[in-house]
């Protein structure tokens, strides 16, 4: 067992955890955070992506250990967050789901393509979510959503401040 | 699947990473962003018995830079490079290879040494940094040496390496101005391993020229003749010297589509450079 102390959404953590246990696990079974998902477990499929120190990161390729003395944002922590509620505005309306288990790293990866800037065209959106496999909606609703999103956090850029 | 039982240690310095790594009597494995390792962990093809992980080192999150060379810590991740947050050595071509290197949340951790430590036959990186004639800096607990990137791998997930070193930066000669470059990496879906990678790069200017083929069923391969032709801007009769190249490395064991499958993608990187 190895303590680590970090951030998750907000809130100071400290625990021990096996050298062995994945981010993903430790969020899901240690801190019940159930948002984050587990398709491959090996990098492929792109679920269980969250935010490490702001940055997109899957959580199935990063121990737990190795998240000591860092900042951990999961699809439950952004509240909030206008980029994340225009986002979840759009998904709801262009029916950007369908079972959803892709859902919550799917509005990480398209925030932050908004962020980058990297969400200006079709072309731009479904080559950064070429990390994020959806087996439901083919795509076509989770694209213009993004679009509409994007458009809509433009037009109001202080929202996304 | 989760990976098997497995100690950790994160060092202060690479001088404790390169001991424990000695004393790891090949148990102990390097971590660096993990974007490999933690993936093969998981599939139970790699269950080390202590990870020793550097990624946070200081001296091996860096870039220098002088004159000729631009200089990049081992740890440095691919985003990294694609942002242009550090200085490009290349004009251009390390950004565009890190853009289309995995996914963004795979280049956030995985790391420019990583790569060429790993030296998976179908990764850009040890290709791309052939090309550009970088050396690596080694570090073991006999001190450093560097070796030239076309040396340091020898085969599939084979490198010089020693068992007790630790990649410590990557040396990368400066492109002069007239430098110039051509990238093609074919694959059928963005963001995975290539089918077929290949890097020219041309410099009058330093009076450097090389051709490079990856994801070519053992270490990046440099073609030499054709390397020479593309620096006399001989277009006709490089598809030729391509193919005479495959053929002269030997051991490939490329069938006819792979065979006209690389030569294609090497003659459309040789075509960015010549237009």
């Amino acid at each position: 067992m190895t303590a680590i102390r970090l951030r998750i959404n907000g809130a100071a953590i400290a625990e021990d955890v096996p050298p062995r246990l994945s981010l993903a696990d430790f969020l899901r079974e240690r801190r019940n955070l159930t948002g984050t998902h587990l398709g491959c477990e090996h990098g492929v499929c792109g679920a269980c992506t969250v935010l490490v120190d702001g940055e997109p990161a899957r959580s199935c390729l990063m121990l737990a250990v190795a998240c000591d003395e860092r900042e951990i944002q999961t699809i439950e922590g952004f509240a909030g967050d206008p980029m994340m509620a225009a986002l979840r505005r759009c998904f709801h309306q262009h029916h950007a789901l369908q079972c959803g288990f892709c859902t919550p790293a799917m509005l990480i990866t398209a925030r932050d393509l908004i962020r980058r800037g990297r969400a200006g065209s079709e072309r731009e959106i479904r080559e950064g979510l070429s990390g994020n496999i959806c087996r439901c909606t083919g795509y076509t609703n989770i694209v213009a959503a993004i679009a509409e999103a994007t458009a809509a956090l433009q037009d109001h850029p202080r929202d996304a401040e | 699947m989760k990976a098997a039982d497995v100690d950790y240690v994160r060092p202060g310095s690479l001088t404790e990473a390169t001991e424990l790594l000695a004393k790891g009597q090949g148990e102990a494995r390097v971590i660096a962003g993990g974007q490999s390792l933690v993936a093969m962990m998981n599939l139970r093809l790699a269950s080390p018995g202590l990870l020793i992980d550097i990624s946070r080192l200081p001296e091996l999150t860096v870039a220098a830079e002088d004159a000729e060379t631009v200089t990049l810590g081992a740890c440095i991740t691919h985003a990294a490079i694609e942002d242009g947050r550090l200085v490009d050595p290349s004009r251009g071509l390390m950004p565009r290879v890190a853009a289309t290197l995995g996914y963004r949340a795979i280049r956030t951790r995985g790391t420019i040494g990583g790569s060429l430590a790993l030296s998976d036959p179908a990764a850009e990186w040890p290709a791309v940094l052939m090309a550009l004639d970088a050396e690596a800096i080694l570090c073991g607990p006999g001190g450093h040496r560097s070796l030239k990137c076309t040396d340091l791998a020898t085969g599939i997930f084979e490198t010089q390496l020693a068992a007790d070193e630790i990649i410590e930066s990557v040396r990368i000669p400066k492109l002069s101005p007239e430098g110039r470059w051509g990238y093609l990496k074919l694959c059928r879906k963005s963001g995975e391993f290539a089918s077929a990678l290949a890097i020219a790069v041309v410099d009058p200017g330093r009076g450097h020229s090389r051709v490079v083929i990856g994801a070519a069923n053992g270490a990046p391969l440099v073609l030499e003749e054709t390397s020479r032709l593309v620096s006399e801007s001989r277009r006709d009769e490089i598809r030729t010297a391509v193919t005479a190249d495959i053929d002269r490395a030997g051991g490939r064991h490329f069938d006819e589509f792979q065979c006209n499958l690389h030569t294609v993608v090497a003659m459309r990187a040789v075509d960015q450079v010549l237009q």
